[in-house]
């Protein structure tokens, strides 16, 4: 036992002899950047008063590698890539935007049968970005097994993803004029026998696990509630907006590719809480399910990218033959495709919500300027607002209910 | 440019008939040039009126969103930097960009009054780019590392950067060092490959004439004079 020495604080006195503390001083802890419900390289500053959260500090772009400032030292074609890198779990959405902005500039015309495969693999993507999504977000609340199942669907789709461009995450498929090569038939068919059989089996028997199970509405409803004006007010969009009950959807109001000659539904939340984002999300893949259905009926036979040669490079087989394609290809892989001068933002509906491109060009073969708008850099600047007054355990809930990746929002 | 029906599949959006006419009226001085192109709006207003321009266009002209603050640097310019702020119409479907220029010194009214989003997307136009935005609480770093040092996304900086940072197993912490390029940074001109581009190595001292007077290993007396 020791002797208590005369320069003790008051704190440990008081603590010592177990008599009332006068004061509680709020603390503050580190969450991340290495935590598994972080998703990603995520540091959040929590100030706690007990366990109650008084404010959030995100410190964000820990992977930030200047994709902006590549994409100024490449021809527009090279900058492709980059976009798969940014939201890593819907690449071809991020390559979206960055060829529409691109044709939009060069205001060429795409195929149909080009425009029905990007509507297509879009939506093939929107689903294995909600799976990753909702089944992280049942295990950050304490589920196991429904994370399992949805992995094994995403399992199917990077199959088809390398059946369709050769690679399994990065695709790097969609070219500004159409897409990089014709899918096979069977590949299609196996899609759509997928999507009738596997799909629904695996993916409602695991939301079906969940979606009533009382201990997941206890960690979900009514936390981290978003009102429909804090919503328009925090730059929210996608899934987070039509949580909030705001029926906007990009794919209905701007429609881009095929999206004007598919049916689907737009899902909204009512109350804006954790809860609804995750069932939107459940019904946006029932819709993606459906769109990519009428996808395979309607895709007509024909040339999957303009046969513009100042844009897309011809064919292999081609360039065996004609001295001219030769040396367009040469010379798309050289110098590059210009680009009239001028500048667009061209936004489309990522499955995380409005994913922008600010493209400048100044009629060089580079861009001068790609302003990437990511989706999550809003929704997670919201988090502090959104945790206000819950407890700690509930900052995992509503992290998983933001849809955030850290290769989007720290480009 | 502004063609009434475009070939391209990009998102399609109704124009909005007469919108340049009633932002002109409806924002007067502050107002310094609006154009169509692309089937997309521009407004080119004064840097000190940017805030009553944005409450207009959200309360009389039914912008409610704020999606996107973006810089972009020309160096050429006597006000290098464009601030572009892009706004979505929820009710009427149509989406308006709105530019100003500033410079270095010069802070740019901050909008966070507006828009809480506003926050961070200036944040990380300050950091980037080094535009200052009065008003903002809150500017501090956001993308780049912490101590880290100048603007990277301006013209002028260049792509690699100057440090490059690694763990040092005898310091056993990380450790900063001026960046090392095993080969040199490498960029081809393609523009002009047929019109004698001039592709300068590095240390080729018959790239150019020696200047009068420059260092040379010769004894005064060998060197020829002029």
């Amino acid at each position: 036992m020791t002797v208590a020495s005369p320069a003790q604080s008051h704190e440990e006195e008081v603590a010592r002899s177990g008599a009332t503390q006068a004061k509680i001083a709020n603390y503050t802890i580190n969450f991340g950047p290495q935590h598994p419900s972080a998703h990603g390289v995520l540091r959040l500053v929590l100030e706690l008063d007990g366990e109650i959260i008084e404010r959030v500090d995100p410190h964000v772009g820990l992977l930030h590698r200047g994709t902006e400032k590549l994409c100024e030292y490449k021809t527009y074609i090279q900058s492709v890539p980059y976009m798969d890198r940014l939201d890593y779990v819907s690449p071809m959405c991020m390559e979206h935007s960055y060829v529409l902005a691109i044709e939009k500039l060069l205001d060429i015309e795409v195929p149909e049968r080009a425009r029905w495969l990007r509507t297509f693999f879009a939506e093939l993507t929107r689903m294995t970005n909600h799976w990753l999504n909702l089944g992280s977000h049942v295990m950050d609340v304490g589920a196991m097994t429904p994370n399992l199942w949805m992995f094994e669907l995403r399992e199917d789709v990077m199959n088809f993803y390398e059946r369709a461009s050769g690679a399994r995450l990065h695709a790097n498929y969609f070219r500004p004029g159409g897409v990089h090569q014709d899918v096979p038939q069977a590949l299609l068919d196996d899609i759509g026998e997928w999507l009738e059989k596997r799909v629904p089996g695996l993916f409602e028997d695991s939301i079906s696990l969940v979606a009533d199970n009382r201990i997941f509405k206890q960690r979900n409803v009514d936390i981290g509630t978003v009102s429909r004006d804090d919503a328009i007010a925090w730059g929210f969009s996608g899934p987070m907006i039509r949580a909030a009950g705001i029926p906007w959807d990009l794919r209905k109001s701007q429609p881009y590719d095929m999206y004007d000659q598919v049916a689907f539904d737009v899902p909204t939340g009512t109350k804006g809480d954790c809860y609804d984002r995750f069932m939107v999300r459940v019904e946006e893949v029932r819709q993606s399910s459906r769109i990519m259905r009428q996808c395979l009926d309607k895709m007509p036979q024909g040339p999957v990218a303009s046969l513009d040669r100042k844009v897309v490079p011809p064919k292999r087989a081609e360039m065996k033959q004609s001295m001219e394609a030769l040396i367009h290809h040469f010379k798309l892989y050289t110098e590059g495709f210009h680009v009239p001068a001028g500048e667009v933002y061209v936004a489309t509906e990522s499955p995380k919500g409005e994913f922008g491109i600010y493209l400048v060009s100044d009629g060089t073969n580079k861009p001068y300027r790609v302003k990437i708008r990511p989706t999550g850099f809003s929704h997670l600047q919201a988090m502090d607002f959104m945790s206000r007054g819950h407890m700690l355990a509930d900052v995992t809930a509503i992290l998983g209910s933001l849809d955030i990746v850290f290769g989007e929002i720290d480009r | 440019m502004g063609c009434a029906v475009a070939n391209n599949s990009a998102p399609r959006v109704v124009p909005r008939e007469g919108l340049l006419d009633e932002v002109r009226a409806a924002l007067g001085e502050a107002l310094l040039d609006a154009r169509e192109a692309v089937s997309e709006t521009t407004l080119t207003v004064r840097r000190d009126d940017i805030v009553e321009v944005c409450r207009t266009l959200r309360d009389s002209f039914e912008y409610q969103q704020l999606m996107e603050i973006a810089g972009v640097d020309y160096p050429s310019r006597p006000e290098r930097f464009e601030v572009v702020y892009h706004l979505l119409s929820l009710t009427r479907n149509h989406r308006i960009r709105v530019t100003l220029s500033t410079d270095e010194d010069m802070a740019v009214p901050s909008i966070t009054s507006l828009w809480p989003v506003a926050g961070w997307l200036e944040r990380e136009v300050f950091d980037l780019y080094g535009v200052l935005f009065d008003g903002n609480d809150d500017l501090r770093r956001i993308l780049t590392d912490y101590g880290f040092r100048g603007h990277p996304f301006r013209k002028d900086f260049p792509l690699s950067g100057y440090v490059e940072l690694r763990y040092s197993e005898e310091q056993k912490r990380v450790v900063y060092e001026p960046v090392r390029l095993p080969q040199d940074f490498r960029a081809f001109d393609f523009l002009s490959p047929w019109e004698g581009a001039r592709y300068i190595l590095p240390g080729d001292e018959k790239a150019s004439p020696e200047a009068p007077g420059a260092p040379t290993p010769l004894k005064a007396d060998e060197v020829k004079k002029p």
